[in-house]
């Protein structure tokens, strides 16, 4: 294979402070991230090549987009696999710019999913507004009543009954990002939380409590990718791609262990493109649409066996000054959440591999190299995982 | 009868046996006479080989439960009613697992590993629905 490795950088970057906007279009906000991320990089319109966007509410998003933008890009990409797919993006977008396709890509979300009253993770078959549902999968599992919650809660339910991984443990997870959502101004929840006000919360889906569960935001946000010719350039030190994995997971015709989630075929590839293990990683940023979300993708990338995640996230380890910090920004759990969240992971990674908090609680100590891991859809059926490495130049 | 007011299956000519055979109170699932495996949920081609070579079997209706939760939470009329109910995921003794819930039993006494059988529930005149309560 051709070596991908430092094949492009992320150089610009936008994340859309709001987590209310119910007087913008999704578009807008879409817009008015790629023009900020433009503006980070030093780039300008005319020198974006190729555009990748994802939404789960915008039809043909790829086409709508860069109609509203008034843009003729000549590569396109709307890879959609849920939340992950901006990790996706990335990889593809690498890999356009390393076969010569493109020299410069934007990689755009939006969602108004909070103004719009969209219950992600609890509306069931409602939360897609399905007039019937479709012969298969739907018709053999909605008919049950499964909402995304759900789906995560009875992974939840089965580690604990084969490890004897408990509430608390999970607990850690949100009391752990919550600490960062309190040094994120623009996070929506930062009053600290403790152990016991996660497992004292009602019970949303067993076992996962309502503080198990991410929050529900509008938000967007934008990248620009770039040859390294062209990254050389601009204004921002870049980010460099290390390595890259993607994969898929489901339910292998009734017969998948899906104890064992997409990381674990996604991280693989990605850390042998970057030449790195997992000793080299400085911070992580983890899917966390729920606490389950990232004790499984933490086991799964390889950071500890499987089944002794819920003493891995325990004691401090993934808070900053701990030995994995992750989610730094605060997460889905506490920062925003607008029901694809894959590209924040990436923005985040790039604030702490730039050393922009330098000088402040939530910088990562001499952070030089990030994993970001997306996963989409929902842990006990189908979901997407994509493992993206970053590296500081 | 109450009418029916949780979504319906929409039936397809791959699945057409599987609701038929549903109504009349059988649970079925595939099996490839190729390569052996069984598969669930039912298709046009064995998704493990890709050959045509699939027969519709009788299932046991005998399980266990691998997983499950108690939904306290969901938006769908019909379900929004029914909370707390329980979605689980039953591994048939044939080996292969479905989702379903479990009924005629308290929430709180579902356990993993709990022997179920299947039960069927008619919601109209064309489609009985499978779940699965506590095996006898």
């Amino acid at each position: 294979m051709v070596d991908l490795k430092h094949g492009a950088a992320i150089v610009g970057i936008h994340e859309h402070v709001t987590r209310y906007a119910p007087d913008k279009s999704e578009l807008q906000i879409q817009g008015e991230s790629v023009i900020k991320a433009l503006a980070d990089a030093g780039l300008t319109k005319k020198d974006v090549e190729g555009l990748f966007t994802a939404s789960s509410s915008i039809r043909n998003s790829g086409m709508n987009l860069a109609d509203y933008l008034n843009m003729y890009p000549k590569y396109v990409d709307n890879t959609t696999v849920g939340g992950g797919s901006f990790e996706f993006h990335l990889s593809h977008a690498l890999t356009a710019i390393v076969a010569g396709r493109i020299n410069c890509a934007v990689i755009t979300y939006s969602s108004l999913a909070r103004s719009g009253g969209v219950s992600v993770g609890t509306g069931g078959v409602a939360r897609f507004g399905h007039p019937r549902l479709d012969p298969s999968p739907d018709s053999f599992e909605e008919l049950y009543g499964l909402t995304t919650v759900g789906l995560y809660a009875m992974i939840a339910q089965r580690h604990m009954h084969l490890y004897g991984t408990t509430s608390e443990q999970l607990a850690e997870i949100a009391v752990a990002i919550r600490k960062h959502a309190s040094m994120n101004p623009e996070a929506m929840f930062r009053d600290p939380i403790t152990v016991e006000a996660v497992v004292n919360a009602r019970v949303i889906s067993s076992p996962l409590h309502l503080l198990d569960c991410c929050l529900i935001s509008d938000g967007g946000g934008a990248l620009v990718v770039a040859s390294p010719e062209l990254a050389r350039n601009c204004r921002q030190r870049p980010v460099w791609v290390l390595g890259v994995g993607e994969a898929l997971a489901h339910q292998g015709a009734g017969q998948r262990d899906l104890i064992y989630i997409a990381a674990k075929q996604s991280h693989e590839p990605a850390f042998a493109m970057a030449g790195v293990t997992h000793q080299d990683i400085d911070m992580a940023m983890i899917y966390d649409s729920f606490t389950i979300t990232v004790l499984e993708t933490l086991e799964d990338l390889g950071f500890c066996k499987k089944g002794e995640g819920g003493d891995f996230v325990s004691g401090g380890r993934l808070q900053v000054g701990g030995e994995l910090p992750i989610n730094t920004d605060g997460g889905g759990l506490s920062s925003n959440h607008p029901g694809m969240r894959g590209i924040f992971l990436l923005l985040e990674a790039t604030r702490q591999l730039r050393h922009q908090f330098e000088g402040t609680p939530r910088q990562v100590e001499n952070c030089q190299v990030a994993l970001c891991h997306g996963t989409g859809g929902a842990l006990g059926s189908r979901h997407s995982g994509g493992t993206v490495i970053l590296g500081r130049d | 009868m109450a009418e029916w007011n949780k979504p319906l299956p929409t039936v397809s000519g791959e699945t057409k046996p599987y609701w038929d055979s549903c109504r009349q109170g059988q649970l079925v699932i595939q099996k490839c006479d190729s390569c052996g495996e069984y598969q669930f949920y039912p298709r046009g081609i064995c998704a493990n080989c890709w050959s045509n070579d699939i027969k519709w079997h009788k299932a046991s209706g005998k399980g266990t439960v691998w997983t499950f939760t108690v939904t306290y939470q969901n938006r769908t009329p019909g379900f929004a009613e029914d909370v707390p109910y329980v979605l689980a995921l039953v591994e048939l003794e044939e080996g292969v697992r479905m989702f379903t819930n479990i009924v005629e039993c308290e929430p709180r006494d579902v356990k993993i590993g709990m022997g179920v059988e299947v039960t069927f529930v008619r919601a109209n005149d064309q489609i009985s629905i499978p779940y699965f309560k506590p095996a006898a």
